[in-house]
Order: structure tokens, then sequence, then C-alpha cells
């Protein structure tokens, strides 16, 4: 029997001691005897949330497929226990083993979203790990950071020893291998780091100089040492249908956020919307055969006991196998207790068909992601979606016997006027009168139209990556236009609005295209307590506002300044493949409200091409 | 309808995971092992499956039930061994038996006894014990502050603990539980800590489920009987 880390009394007094007992199906137990290297992963975020995050399942089973490796995993501890650990002195721990992260060899860390960051310097205080990179030593793990928010690494660059950019499946096995050969030889922590610094899509923070003009931006970005590359390949599986895929992801005994097999049908997405980082970094669109899924989908419900399957990619209605693979799920699992969800399915003839098998109408919505008011905003964003559509296809919907639908929305898009923030609300009255127009006696009372707005961010690697920000009181403004509008229209009382606080906006902007200056403030946040800043109810804006003011770094500087053309961005050093060219072509036809087709249909010549696989050239045959 | 009963041991680091939890382990558990379980219909349908009464976070158990409709006939001892090659550390499906299909007999309902092993986790075990705790049982009544979900009142407990004696060093007791009466081991265990002058602020508590009765005697006769050992 294993021992805890953390004594009955403690497990007891906690919320949901669940979190930090390990023990599910499938977590995998080794003899730390037995292996050579130890690997904590970790999710810088509560345990209900990290497990549900599909890249760690996936790194968790292609690391422990090693004899030589025993991955294990590590969450944030919740704010009960983080209090309990810091009075106590308790190390935090791994689940598995319940062994200290301290006497691991490398600490992982997936970066998904920006507010995450003071939760990264909790899982390393917790640990006893230095949080600066370079006042680690030889008995410290190397902690290296993954997932999209390395895009642009920053403003974490002093806290991390290695950020791996790209996809986990293609070189943590040469990394692993190299670390093998370094604790064998006995080299030191820098050597291991300047060997690891030569492989492809592997950044060493530490071997590189940044220089700053005198009004704050970059003036040069170069390696210091010569085993480091100026520039880092993005990493990326070009046949995602063989590759690794876990086959008995780890099944919490708690309420996760996603509690069921998650199939992934493909990486990429064909549509090329300018607001969208993921549509830019995993190009070009990769599907994974039809045959492989069926057989995942067998084998993950048959290991894990779930009673829902799942898919997963950017765009799930363009994977050109969709009706296949949803006639087979619910075929063969629907009539065993199975559900099936479908998220991200454009809604038409057949997406309806579908949810009409797979769910219950009555309690079921639609949602219709426009993200912009107006066709000529659309058009800028180059969001195919056009008013003719939506009202098509919610008119289907309606008839169908749906009565709620979601609109999705972002306000403080590049040219966005006030006409255009007007032109939500009149999108949702249009969609609510289509409702209306079914006679009364045929449809089931009153429809509920639900607006959704959140505030844009242009992310690093995207046609928007130039734009300018708003600040706060001009975001305020910009939802209470909608809102007034929303209220001005005839069926009012079948609209509903919400719209996002701005103060997350304002800083997630700041992250997303910060550079290494940006790190003293989350230092700064994190030492006057600021943690799990993306729950609401810890959040605390004004915390963080003193932070800027103390560290001296300027919100104007990173949101509200208007970018140069030719100016040097601290992501520029890594290749995702689509080109600063092409990128800055989209910016200038977005500005002239000028559509570029999706992959399928026309090739626009992003750089992608280069990898010579997917979409590029499936639609060349 | 076919109608099992299901034995299962609860310990370790499973003590951590709670009642409902652990309905959501084993209906997943039950597909792991391709149990061919009833389900209700609907849109979401679930597993027909009833647990006894239900076990606090903390407590670990020689005697769990819960009770599952079969769409099909299955080899009990087959299924006994296929569940348990899909259960974690902690979880061990003891038996598993026919049961009939009156619903009088089955579920929550027909609970009226559980007994535990407990103790006081102490540097120094008290000494005496068997004698303290005849000392303590042999009062004209023993009165607890109870909450319930619906009031907090003074309560006498004694009529509910059928049994209580020293065992290997720690307390055993034989307590009124299921949906009549319910009296949970913590709670005798703190009124007994406060007779002996403990200071239950700082000493914790361990206690062990061995067992759940139902009464099968009549006339205000208790006869109890293991939930597996019923019969038909």
């Amino acid at each position: 029997m294993r021992k805890l880390a953390l004594s009955d009394e403690i497990l007891l007094k906690i919320e949901k001691p669940a979190r930090y007992i390990g023990n599910e199906v499938n977590s995998v137990m080794k003899d730390k005897n037995e292996v050579d290297i130890r690997f904590a992963m970790c999710f810088p975020d509560v345990y209900e949330i990290g497990m549900s995050h599909l890249g760690i399942q996936i790194l968790y089973d292609m690391f422990n497929r090693r004899e030589d490796v025993w991955c294990e995993r590590v969450y944030s501890p919740w704010m009960d226990l983080d209090k309990i650990m810091r009075e106590k002195k308790i190390p935090l721990f791994a689940l598995e083993s319940q062994d200290p992260i301290k006497q691991f060899d490398f600490l992982g860390i997936t970066i998904q979203y920006e507010m995450c960051y003071t939760n990264i310097l909790q899982v390393l205080d917790l640990s006893g790990i230095p949080l600066f990179a370079s006042e680690r030593n030889e008995e410290d793990p190397i902690v290296i950071g993954g997932g999209p928010c390395t895009y642009n690494p920053e403003p974490l660059a002093d806290f991390f020893d290695i950020f791996y950019i790209g996809e986990g499946e293609t070189v943590y096995d040469e990394l692993l291998d190299a670390y093998k050969e370094h604790k064998k030889i006995g080299s030191s922590r820098r050597e291991f780091l300047e060997r690891a610094a030569e492989i492809p899509g592997l950044y060493v923070p530490t071997f590189y100089d940044v220089t700053y003009h005198d009004d704050g931006t970059i003036a040069s970005f170069e390696p210091n040492n010569v085993h480091a590359k100026p520039t880092i390949e993005k990493q990326m599986v070009l046949n995602v249908t063989d590759t690794y895929y876990p086959e008995k992801p780890v099944v919490p005994f708690i309420k996760v956020t996603q509690d069921r097999v998650v199939l992934e049908i493909q990486r990429g997405c064909i549509r090329g919307c300018r607001f969208c980082q993921a549509g830019m970094l995993y190009r070009p669109t990769r599907e994974r055969a039809l045959e492989r899924l069926k057989e995942y989908a067998y084998k993950m419900l048959k290991s894990t006991g779930h009673e829902e399957i799942s898919l997963s990619s950017l765009s799930s209605s363009d994977y050109s196998q969709l009706k296949g693979l949803v006639n087979f799920l619910i075929e063969e699992f629907k009539g065993k207790g199975i559900n099936i969800s479908l998220p991200s399915l454009r809604i038409d003839a057949f997406s309806l068909d579908v949810m009409s098998k797979v769910q219950d109408i009555k309690k079921s919505s639609l949602t219709f992601a426009p993200e912009a008011g107006s066709q000529r905003l659309r058009d800028v964003i180059n969001k195919g979606l056009t008013e003719e559509i939506i009202l098509e296809g919610a008119g289907q919907a309606f008839e169908g016997g749906w009565t709620r639908v979601k609109l999705y929305f972002m306000l403080g898009l590049p040219t966005e006027t006030e006409e255009d923030m007007k032109e939500i609300a009149h999108l949702a009255e249009k969609v609510a009168e289509r409702y209306y127009q079914i006679p009364k006696d045929q449809r089931n009372g009153k429809c509920q139209i639900v607006a959704s707005t959140s505030f844009f961010i242009p992310k690093p690697f995207t046609p928007f990556q130039w734009a300018t920000m708003c600040n706060k009181e001009d975001y305020i403004q910009k939802a209470h236009i909608v809102n007034n509008e929303m209220k001005a229209q005839l069926n009012r009382k079948s609209l509903k609005y919400n719209w996002h606080e701005a103060d997350v906006t304002v800083l997630e902007g700041v992250f997303a295209r910060g550079d290494r200056k940006v790190s003293k403030v989350i230092l700064e946040a994190y030492k006057m307590g600021c943690l799990y800043d993306s729950w609401s109810e810890f959040f605390d804006n004004e915390k963080w506002m003193e932070a800027f003011e103390k560290t001296g770094v300027d919100i104007g500087f990173y949101n509200l300044r208007q970018r140069d053309m030719d100016e040097i961005f601290p992501w520029d050093f890594i290749n995702i493949g689509v080109t600063k060219k092409f990128l800055q072509r989209e910016w200038e036809r977005a500005m002239k409200g000028e559509v570029t087709p999706n992959c399928k249909m026309k090739c626009a010549g992003c750089g992608a091409a280069i990898y010579g696989g997917g979409v590029c050239v499936e639609s060349k045959n | 309808m076919l109608k099992a009963r299901i034995k299962f041991r609860k310990y370790g680091v499973m003590k951590f995971i709670g009642h409902l939890d652990i309905m959501r382990y084993f209906q997943k558990a039950m597909r792991r092992a391709e149990i061919p379980i009833a389900f209700t219909g609907g849109y979401s349908p679930h597993m027909v499956m009833s647990f006894a009464n239900p076990l606090g976070v903390g407590l670990t158990s020689d005697g769990e039930y819960f009770d599952i409709e079969l769409s099909e006939s299955v080899d009990f001892a087959q299924a006994v061994r296929r569940l348990n090659e899909v259960m974690v550390e902690g979880m061990e499906i003891v038996n598993m038996i026919e049961i009939s299909d009156d619903k009088k007999k089955t579920g929550m309902a027909i609970v009226a006894a559980a007994d535990y092993l407990s103790e006081f986790v102490m540097e120094h075990p008290v000494e005496n014990l068997a004698d303290k705790i005849d000392a303590f049982r042999s009062q004209p009544e023993i009165i607890v502050w109870k909450k319930t979900k619906k009031s907090e009142k003074d309560v006498n407990i004694k009529p509910m603990i059928y049994d209580m004696r020293e065992q290997d060093g720690k307390v055993y007791m034989l307590v009124a539980t299921g949906s009549v009466e319910n009296l949970k081991p913590e709670l005798v265990m703190q009124a007994f800590g406060k007779f002996l002058g403990i200071d239950l602020e700082e000493t914790a508590m361990r206690h062990h489920r061995l067992e759940v009765y139902a009464d099968v005697g009549s006339e205000g006769q208790r006869h109890l009987v293991p939930l597996d050992q019923l019969g038909i």
C-alpha cells in the first residue's frame, strides 16, 4: 500500500481529497528503482481542469510506454491545501508515487492559457524549486514548458529551462535519450541544456540575449551560445493516424470537466479566421483515419468504462469522414447507453439530424459563432459565416423543435464601428423573428436567444498580431452599446445578453504579446498573493494593477501601442511554417475587408505547405 | 427481472472517495467488466443500481453492498472475477448473489444495523479500555447533540447502540443503521471520547465498517443477518 504525502487529518479537512491521492483507473505505477528518468507532468490548475486535458493524457501514455521512464502527474493544489502546505512546509508531490517533485528529473508544465502563469510559480514554489531558471542547480529538476502559450514563451522565459515548441509526439524521445546519456556521463546541467538546445523545436531561453530600442521595442534577439539555433522550428506530427494516442486514459474518481472518452479527429483548421491563433499554429490541417478512430472508440470505452464519447477538433464539420464517424458512433454505442456529444458542428440538415438523435431537443441549445455582428466585420475577420446561413440553420432548427440558440461574438475587433456593435443585437433579433414566423400552434412557446460577447485579444502568429487593443473603460462602453441596443429590439423579451469582465482581457493582452520584461509583473503579482487568476472568485485586479505599478511595466506599451509592420516581435524567432509575410498580407486584406478562401477551396500560400503533408497535399490531389 | 447483490470492500486510499463518486466508479467498472446491467429508458439512460447505507468519507469497510438489475443472466463467480480484474487498489468485490425481485427486500429499505471497529489515534492507548466501555454503556442515557438534515437536537443514542465492547485494543460496536434509525460510529466515539475526557479537537479517529445487517426478526425481537446471507 502506498504511503500518501498528506496525512489523513489533512485529507479529511480539505475539499475533495481525491484530487491528491492518485490511484485512479489506468494511472501508471512503476518501481522508481527500475526506471532511469522520472518525469512529473503538470497542468498548473486544479485537478478537475488538468485531468480534462487531452495533451497530458497523450504524453503520459507516450512516456510511460518507455520502460526507462516513469511519468507521473501533478496539479495545482487548491487554495485550501495551498495554505496548509505553506504553513506545514509540505513539499508538492506527484500523484502516483506521492514523492516530492524536487526529486524528479523533469518537471513538464503545459501552458494552456495566460491566466495560469501565477499557478506555474506556485507549483515551482511549493516544490522547492527556485523560481528563476538561473538559480537552479544540479539538484533541481529540468523545468520544461509546452502548449499553446509557448508560441510566445517570453513572459515566462526566466522561469523555464527549456520550452518545447509544438506537438509533443516528435522529439521527446530524443530529449529523454539525451538526458539518460547526460546522467550516465555525469555532465553538468548547462552541458545538458546545450545538448537540448541542439534538438529541433527546443528553446533554451538562457542561451539568447535580447536588446531593446529606446522605445522599448526589440532591437535584436540573438543566441549567445553556439549550441543554440537562431530559429526554433515548430514540431508537428505529419501523420496523425500512425502516432501515439492513449488507449487507456486515466479515469478520475471525481467528476472533472471532461469526463468522457475524447476522440481527436484532426489537428489544425482550414478556415483561416484572422483572429484565431490555433488556426495558424496547427497548420496544415491533418485528419486522423476513420478506421483508426473506430478502433480507439472501442478500446477507450472498454478500458475506461466512460458513459460518454466526444469528438475533439477545431472544426468538426470540416472532417471529411464526419458522416461515417457519427453514424458509426450512433449505431454502435447509442444502444449501449453511451452518450455521444458533438461539439463544434456547423448547423445544417445533417448536424440537426444527428443532434436530434443524440440529445434531447427540449433541453439542448444550438450554438453559432458569428464572432462579429455585421457582414462587413465578418469579412474583416475572415469568418465565412453569413447572416443567410445563420438564419437558414436557425430556421431549420426551430422547425425541428429547438427553441434555444446561443450566439457568440467578439467586441473590440480591428476596424469595429458602433454600427458593427449594434448589429450584434440586430442579428439576435432576426434569429428571434425567424422563430416567431412559425405559426403559433406549431411552435413550442417562446424562444430564447442568448448572445454572449468576449473581448478580442490579438495573439502572436495571427494576421491580427499587429492590432491594438482598447483600455478597460472602452471595452465596458462597447458592451453597454450592445446591451442598450438589445433592449431596443422588438423581441427583447426573447433576447438575453452576457458579456465578460474586461479586467482579465487587459492582462491576457499583455501576456499574449509580452516580452521578457513582463516576467517581473508576474513574479510581483504572485508574491502579492495572486493565484488562480482564471477563477473569477480569486482574481484580484487591484493587486495586479499594483504589481504593474511597482514594477514599472506599462500596460499601454503592450496593448494600446500601434505596432509597425517591420517591428521585431518577441516570438519572431519561432518558425510555425506560416510566414510573417503571409500574416502581413492577411492583415492588409483584412483592412480592405477582403476574404481569403479556406485551404480546401484554394491554397492561400501561407507557408505551411513546406511540411509536405495534410490538407496542403490532399487538396492538390 | 434478474436482480443481484454485490458485496465489496473499501480500504486504503479509497476511504477518501465519497459515496457519489463510488457510485460513478462502479458504473464505469460495470462497463469495463462488461456486466450486462439493465438501463432505464430516456435520453440519458442510467444503470439500475441501488446502494445500501452510504459510507462516510474517511471510513474503510469490509461489508459494502449494492443491488443491480441484470439484462441477462451471468455466471456470478465469473462476474466477480471480471470485476476484480478492473478494480483499483483499495476496492475488492467479495461476492455476488441473486436476490429476490421483491422491492421491499432491496437497497436501503432492509438495512437495520452495521458494526464497526473504531479507535482513537493517540500516542498512548486508552488503559483498561474494556472496563471503560462498560462504564460508558452502563450510563442511564447517552445524550449527544445530533445534527440531521432537518434539525439539530439532543438525542439519547443509548438505545441505538446494540452492542459495544473492546476488541483487539479497539472499540467494537453494533449500531442502528438505515432509514428508520441511523447512528454513525463517529458520534458514538465522540460521546465516548467526551466521557473519557479526551481532547477531541486534537485526536483523530479511525473507523472501519465490518458488516451491514438486515433485521429478519419479528414482534420486536431483533434478528440481524448480513445482507449477503438473506437468501432469496
